[in-house]
């Protein structure tokens, strides 16, 4: 093509000021992007590609932020000589963008339309009635089912697919040229994600959208991709075509995260099943309701969380529990620990009822059975050293260890997790989210339980990280004889881990099966659905439809 | 939203009833008005004869199953010290000091407002700074001492305004400036936190995204959604204002309900105090309510719980 990209991005260096010095967010980094054409930037947490999208849209404060050097043209033009006056015409008019968490990204307190009629007018587009029914048509085009009735709500009334919608439906109402969607997908859930995903495709064909996607999702990239650029530390390390990229990576970073996606579609066998041993928990029937506060006269409403739950796991057995947000599949968990009551049934731990038990024999029976939490950044205090955390369990449990031994065995435990001794010294905020997950991991074994319950435990991590994890989470139960429940919305992860896998939906067991049956022979279309949600990449689609 | 304001009015008639029976004993515990009330060479049969005339001698249970009874058919009893219906007295007192506190929290929400949301809007501006000195001066200078030197300043010195009492609208002036002194001062310091940090948010990225300019970003995006624990605040001091600002009343002369309930309480005016308590209670229950439907008028999230 001749003259000017549409959008280019040249060796930009952006630089983040702190008490500490400065921190180099991008460097060097340079891309374009033509109509109608999708740019993937893909790279992993902390790898500089929000930081370029928002230096596009003009969104770096500065200060703390600080553009060392480079340039950002649309059509030729370099916008970083833009007044505030013409970038806020450009924004939204040209540019446009949309955020990972679309609650917190809209406005809690006014309504939908307020804010889709506010896109027309502050740019003089239009204004009252007609902005109404403008904001209208949009709502039935990014697929609002009834937007007469649905505009005067208000953002919390929809669900995060809808939300996600609204916020596509305000990016594109005034037809941009550009859309930059930051993650918009990682928050959904995977049936939903592939609905957005075909959403953006279909405004794309028909606007001639250039789409900047910004994404850690190996198989949303593939899915959305005409190029692709992988970034790493601030750093463009590769790009190129997407197919090509994908199916013939240069460089290695790029060969790791493709290498660590779990493919729900290999070839490679799942976990065979292991003849199951004495079941070491036997859960029956249980039921959890919540109590919805109501109106003053209503009745109370209900929410049927857990329906009739029946499962075992035996000793050195991993169960995986899949279902997607709202299934239950936590509150299992919760109930389970005793850290939620339940409405009914039994959960009998080596025979006895552990949701009947009273405060002394929980203590005993926690002993047994840890936790690994799914927010390895909250779940730790701020305030105590990992020796701490990792040794409190002792300090609550006083007959496991004395307490010369302590040291060593924090030593011997951050050993198993794959740290070093000394960094027992320092505190959760000085390490990586994956570090952070090998502490708590530490920490579950460190009164050493017979079962561990991992809630999402490694959804917060960097896919590459991801696989490091469950490869010590499986290295674990070989070594140390560890049964697991596994709970996760991810079902190809599990592929490789789990024994056998329970698929959740609405509170209930939907398919209890091997993990081999269930990949193989999926007999629930729910099942096939979440087997089948993973994107398929554009270049495969592509040629099916030809 | 009507069943809301009836269970809170169910609610508050409790704590009404706990208050009156509270205020009931412990007024009688300032002593026996006889001797205030008669002329100080007495004799003890003359006082006995008051204490009858007035119900004084009965027993206390007596004496409050006599009030019960008379608050039912809307009798609150004599004020003593002015021989006229002690509710009667009151409600004449209670506009003054209605008057003075809307006047004080109005202004005072309103300068905060815009003061706190610029100095926010601009972190570490020389307005920041100016507002964030200012602010704090106003929320920590003690009112008696604002009101004696404005009093110094402006009457005795420039001679410009009354020194007290009511009657033209320079009156006004003084009481109306030390009450707005504090509030402001404080709101202007939740104003700004709070805007700090809905300025922060990812709202406002998007806004900022579609193009919205900045005044609109920080009154209209940001604005309402820091209003709440700003409305908190001032639901506070609004309360200890409609109180009757009892310092304030009384430097200024200012003949609002806290003057008069300090004056019911040193004079032993039993039915004075319990009317003067029972108005302001009443004041500050739908105060309460009044902060509870703005609150659920600003965030239509509370509305949606509320239903």
């Amino acid at each position: 093509m001749t003259g000017p990209h549409l959008l280019e991005v040249k060796d930009l260096t952006v630089d983040f000021l702190s008490l500490g010095g400065a921190f180099r967010a991008t460097s060097g980094v340079g891309f374009h992007v033509d109509a109608g054409e999708t740019l993937v930037i893909l790279g992993e947490s902390g790898s500089g590609k929000s930081v370029s999208a928002s230096a596009i849209m003009g969104l770096i404060d500065t200060p703390p932020g600080d553009i060392c050097a480079g340039s950002v043209t649309y059509r030729g033009r370099d916008l970083s000589s833009l007044s505030e006056g013409e970038r806020r015409d450009l924004n939204g008019r040209r540019l446009a963008m949309i955020f990972q968490d679309p609650l917190s990204h809209l406005n809690p307190v006014y309504t939908i339309g307020w804010q889709l009629e506010e896109v027309f007018s502050v740019h003089g587009v239009a204004s009252g009635a007609e902005a109404r029914q403008k904001a209208i048509e949009i709502l039935g085009r990014v697929g609002i089912p009834e937007p007469e009735k649905r505009i005067d709500q208000y953002p919390h009334q929809f669900s995060g697919g809808q939300r996600q919608r609204i916020m596509i439906g305000m990016a594109i109402a005034l037809r941009p040229e550009i859309l930059i969607a930051d993650e918009p997908t990682t928050a959904l859930d995977v049936s939903v994600q592939a609905q957005i995903l075909e959403l953006l495709k279909k405004l794309q064909a028909e606007d001639g959208l250039a789409i900047i996607m910004i994404t850690h999702d190996l198989e949303v990239a593939a899915n959305m991709a005409d190029r692709v650029i992988v970034m790493k530390s601030g750093r463009i390390v590769e790009e190129g075509e997407a197919r090509a990229v994908f199916e013939n990576p240069a460089h290695s970073y790029t060969r790791t995260l493709i290498t660590a996606l779990p493919h729900a579609d290999d070839g490679a066998a799942a976990r065979p099943a292991r003849p199951a041993g004495k079941p070491i928990l036997e859960v029956r029937n249980i039921d959890k309701f919540y109590t919805l506060s109501s109106g003053f006269f209503a009745k109370p409403a209900r929410l049927h969380a857990v329906k009739n739950l029946s499962f075992d796991v035996a000793a050195g057995e991993t169960i995986g529990i899949v279902g997607e947000s709202g299934s239950g599949k936590s509150t299992v968990a919760r109930v389970l620990l005793g850290l939620n009551e339940a409405s009914g049934g039994e959960a009998l731990f080596h025979g006895r009822d552990v949701l009947k038990m009273d405060r002394r024999q929980l203590l005993a029976f926690r002993r047994k059975v840890q936790m690994v939490f799914q927010d390895p950044y909250s779940s730790m205090n701020p305030r105590m050293t990992v020796f701490d955390i990792i040794s409190e369990p002792w300090r609550i449990h006083k007959d496991i260890l004395e307490k010369a031994r302590w040291r060593d065995r924090v030593t011997e435990l951050l050993g198993l997790v794959g740290l070093n001794p000394e960094h027992a010294k320092r505190y959760p905020h000085q390490f990586s989210g994956g570090q952070r997950q090998r502490i708590a991991i530490a920490r579950a074994l460190a009164c050493d339980p017979e079962l561990v319950v991992c809630d999402e435990a490694v959804s917060a991590l960097d896919v590459s990280v991801q696989v490091q994890v469950i490869d010590l989470l499986a290295e674990l139960r070989d070594r140390l004889g560890l049964a697991y429940i596994f709970i996760t919305h991810d079902l190809p992860i599990v592929r490789h881990f789990a024994d056998r896998v329970i698929v959740m939906k609405s509170g209930e067991i939907v398919e209890h099966a091997t993990t081999e049956e269930i990949f193989r022979n999926p007999r629930h279309a729910y099942t096939r659905q979440l087997i089948n949600a993973t994107p398929k990449p554009k270049w495969q689609t592509a040629a099916d439809a030809a | 939203m009507f069943a809301f304001i009836l269970r809170r009015a169910g609610q508050s008639l409790i704590a009404v009833i706990g208050l009156l029976v509270l205020v009931f004993f412990l007024s009688r515990l300032t002593g026996d008005p006889a001797y205030l009330y008669l002329p100080l060479d007495s004799s003890e049969a003359q006082r006995q004869a008051f204490s009858e005339a007035h119900g004084f001698n009965d027993p206390l249970v007596v004496q409050f199953g006599r009030y019960l009874i008379d608050l039912t058919r809307f009798d609150f009893g004599d004020a003593l010290s002015r021989n006229r219906p002690a509710m009667e007295v009151a409600l004449e007192a209670f506009p003054q000091t209605l008057k003075l506190a809307v006047i004080a929290i109005v202004l005072s929400l309103c300068l905060a407002v815009v003061v706190g949301s610029l100095a926010a809007a601009r972190p570490n501006s020389l307005f920041d700074k100016i507002a964030s000195t200012a602010s704090l001066a106003g929320a920590s200078a003690p009112d008696f001492w604002v009101a004696i030197v404005a009093i110094l300043v402006f009457s005795v010195g420039l001679g410009l305004l009354p020194t007290s009492g009511t009657g033209t609208a320079l009156h006004w002036i003084m009481p109306i400036f030390v009450l707005t002194l504090r509030p402001f001062g404080l709101l202007v310091q939740v104003v700004r936190g709070t805007m700090m940090g809905a300025l922060a948010s990812p709202y406002v990225k998007t806004a900022r995204a579609k193009g919205v300019n900045r005044s609109r970003i920080v009154f209209r995006h940001a604005l309402r959604n820091s209003l709440l624990p700003v409305i908190t605040v001032a639901g506070d001091l609004a309360a200890s204002l409609v109180n009757g600002a009892v310092v304030v009343e009384t430097i200024f002369g200012w003949p609002g309900i806290g003057k008069l309930m300090i004056d019911a309480i040193v004079r032993r005016d039993f039915a004075l105090i319990q009317a003067t308590v029972l108005v302001t209670a009443i004041a500050i229950f739908v105060l309460n309510i009044a902060i509870d439907l703005v609150y659920a008028r600003l965030d239509p999230r509370i509305r949606f719980e509320t239903r």
